[in-house]
């Protein structure tokens, strides 16, 4: 099911003339609007009409996070503040958060790319959306929000948190499509099945899940628990929010809504722009956007691009799943480790849960990777020899995946911290 | 005789055990029997109480990882060579003791046990120790 067929199956040149005028459109107006990337461009020597194409494009320097906080708050802002109507701020792990500010179009625009999203992953007037995802400053729950609106379906707004109170509204309201985190996804599973539930108690068919980079096996695992088409979504509030790109039912890559958002890979220690199939970090040019434009943003997400045709019709260039980011990846030892590569790990074991987390220490100046993982009913065995074999077991595993030395540690049920959003999977001790 | 022993999982880490009994503590559980195997990362805590069902429901609640296990409580003389002398018996039919430990002893000339062993109605068999009318549950008391 389309949203939007035209454009969602719009062949490749008359989408490249659109982004074409789109992005010229854009660099006219940050250059005129916004004084920090007039000045940007002034230092590496152009002018508007030097990008001419979205082959030019690449001549232009990255915005990072780190210039948003210089910019904090409305400094990146490229209308006179009377026309934004919403602004969202996604809490910066050090100091100011960061804000980003949406005219009554940018409004508009994301709900529509958030109807493509529900819409590809089933979403009709019928549904009943419950959005989990929080409200607030976090784009996640007024996005979806706002897109389940467009579409006519029936929206339950209860934010994150409360657990049971959310299975129960679930049961009652007969939500058919679940909007939350993966983490919670599967937390909302654990929750239901101790309250003695299944998924046929519930109406549930699909979710659509995103805010936090999760593994083809977690997937299996949701779908498996919660007896749904578990569906991949990604956005990051800096570029838009959720609705930059979503899974079809292929389940095969994330179409990006690139007539909005012009999607680039490049080789994070370089900047160097790379084709398609190479892994790299996703660079995104918002060219619709009014309120806050974004030229060559850097997400840190790492991942890969794909201009072949997907089944599902769709021609909008597809993105893998999030592979992890370029600064949450770990080197111990200098092996590049991702989180996502343990979990992939433990939930490949069968036996283990997915609830886990990484410590790196350094010891007489070797690194030390500890992995907690926690123990669940069905590994727990009377015997200390059982337990000891699966941790050598996880060991074993985990050295030849990540190919640096793990030490697991069983820790007790729920013990590790779990964020009712994202979950907490890295702490790093290392002074370096 | 066969009874219930339930087992939980401790993490290394200050305060767990406390954190168990005091759950027991909570429901007014008496603990008869207990145990911990524990290395260098974590450990397992054996408990023999008077209503396991109660109990294992009670630490489940409490986010802990319980197992309950049928194990062989056995009476053995209290003497010199008591305990020997059972075990023997169960060597010699080829069964193998996983673990032992002692009971909270209550009465002066007889001394409690756990025995896990792999091969539980053999050994019950053996020990010729099954439970009678008027030994069920008051076993424990
Ligand atoms: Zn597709």
């Amino acid at each position: 099911m389309f949203w939007n067929k035209p454009i969602e199956t719009m062949n490749r040149a008359e989408l490249s003339a659109v982004q074409s005028t789109r992005l010229r459109d854009t660099i006219d107006r940050v250059y005129r609007q916004v004084p920090f990337f007039r000045s940007r461009m002034q230092a590496a020597g152009l002018l508007p009409e030097d990008i001419a194409s979205l082959e030019d494009l690449a001549r232009l320097p990255f915005t990072t996070k780190q210039d948003m906080r210089d910019n904090y708050p409305y400094g990146l802002f490229a209308v006179p503040l009377a026309e934004i109507v919403r602004i969202h701020a996604s809490s910066g792990t050090t100091g100011k958060p960061t804000v980003v500010g949406y005219t009554k179009r940018d409004i508009g625009i994301w709900s529509e790319v958030m109807a493509r999203t529900l819409t590809a992953a089933g979403a009709n007037r019928q549904s009943f959306i419950q959005v989990a995802y929080g409200y607030g400053l976090f784009t996640g729950g007024l996005g979806v929000h706002y897109g389940a609106e467009l579409v006519g379906a029936s929206v339950i707004p209860v934010s994150s948190g409360n657990t049971a109170r959310q299975i129960m509204l679930m049961k009652d309201f007969g939500t058919t499509l679940l909007a939350c985190t993966p983490s919670y996804a599967l937390y909302i599973a654990e929750t239901l099945a101790e309250m003695g539930l299944e998924p046929k108690d519930l109406s549930l068919r699909a979710g659509v899940f995103g805010a936090e980079p999760w593994s083809e096996r977690m997937r299996k695992e949701i779908e498996a628990r919660l007896s749904i088409k578990a569906i991949d979504i990604y956005g990051l509030s800096e570029i838009i929010g959720p609705g930059v790109a979503s899974e079809c039912g292929c389940q095969d890559g994330l179409h990006i809504n690139e007539d909005h958002f012009y999607p680039e890979i490049i080789n994070p220690q370089t900047g160097q722009t790379l084709p398609d199939g190479e892994k790299g970090e996703l660079v995104l040019t918002t060219i619709t956007k009014e309120g806050m434009p974004m030229i060559r943003y850097r997400t840190r997400d790492l991942t890969v691009l794909t201009h072949k045709q997907c089944d599902c019709g769709r021609t909008l260039v597809r993105m893998g799943k999030v592979l992890g980011r370029s600064d949450d990846m770990l080197i111990i030892r200098g092996v590049n480790v991702f989180p996502s590569q343990v979990e992939t790990v433990l939930l490949g074991l069968g036996e283990t849960s997915p609830h886990y987390q990484l410590i790196v220490d350094r010891e007489d100046n070797l690194d030390k990777l500890t992995v907690l993982v926690e123990v669940t009913e069905a590994m727990f065995s009377d015997e200390v020899r059982r337990l000891e074999t699966l941790e050598h077991k996880i060991e074993a595993a985990l050295g030849s995946v990540l190919g640096v030395t793990a030490q697991v540690r069983l820790v007790g049920p729920k013990s590790i911290e779990r964020s009712e959003g994202k979950a907490k999977r890295v702490i790093d001790n290392r002074k370096l | 005789m066969i009874i219930k022993q339930i087992s939980v999982f401790l993490e290394n880490k200050p305060g767990t055990l406390a954190e168990v009994l005091s759950v027991l503590d909570r429901h007014n559980i008496n603990l008869r029997a207990m145990s911990v195997a524990d290395t260098a990362d974590f450990g397992i805590l054996r408990l023999v109480v008077n209503e396991p069902d109660i109990v294992e429901q009670a630490l489940k609640g409490a986010s802990l990882a319980v197992k309950t296990t049928p194990v062989l409580a056995m009476k053995v003389s209290d003497k010199p060579g008591g305990l020997l002398a059972e075990v023997k018996k169960l060597t010699a039919a080829g069964i193998n003791i996983e673990y032992v430990y002692a009971f909270a002893a209550p009465a002066a000339d007889e001394a409690r046990v756990v025995l896990k062993v792999d091969d539980l109605d053999a050994a019950e068999k053996i020990l010729n120790d099954k439970a009678d009318g008027g030994e069920g549950p008051n076993f424990y008391w």
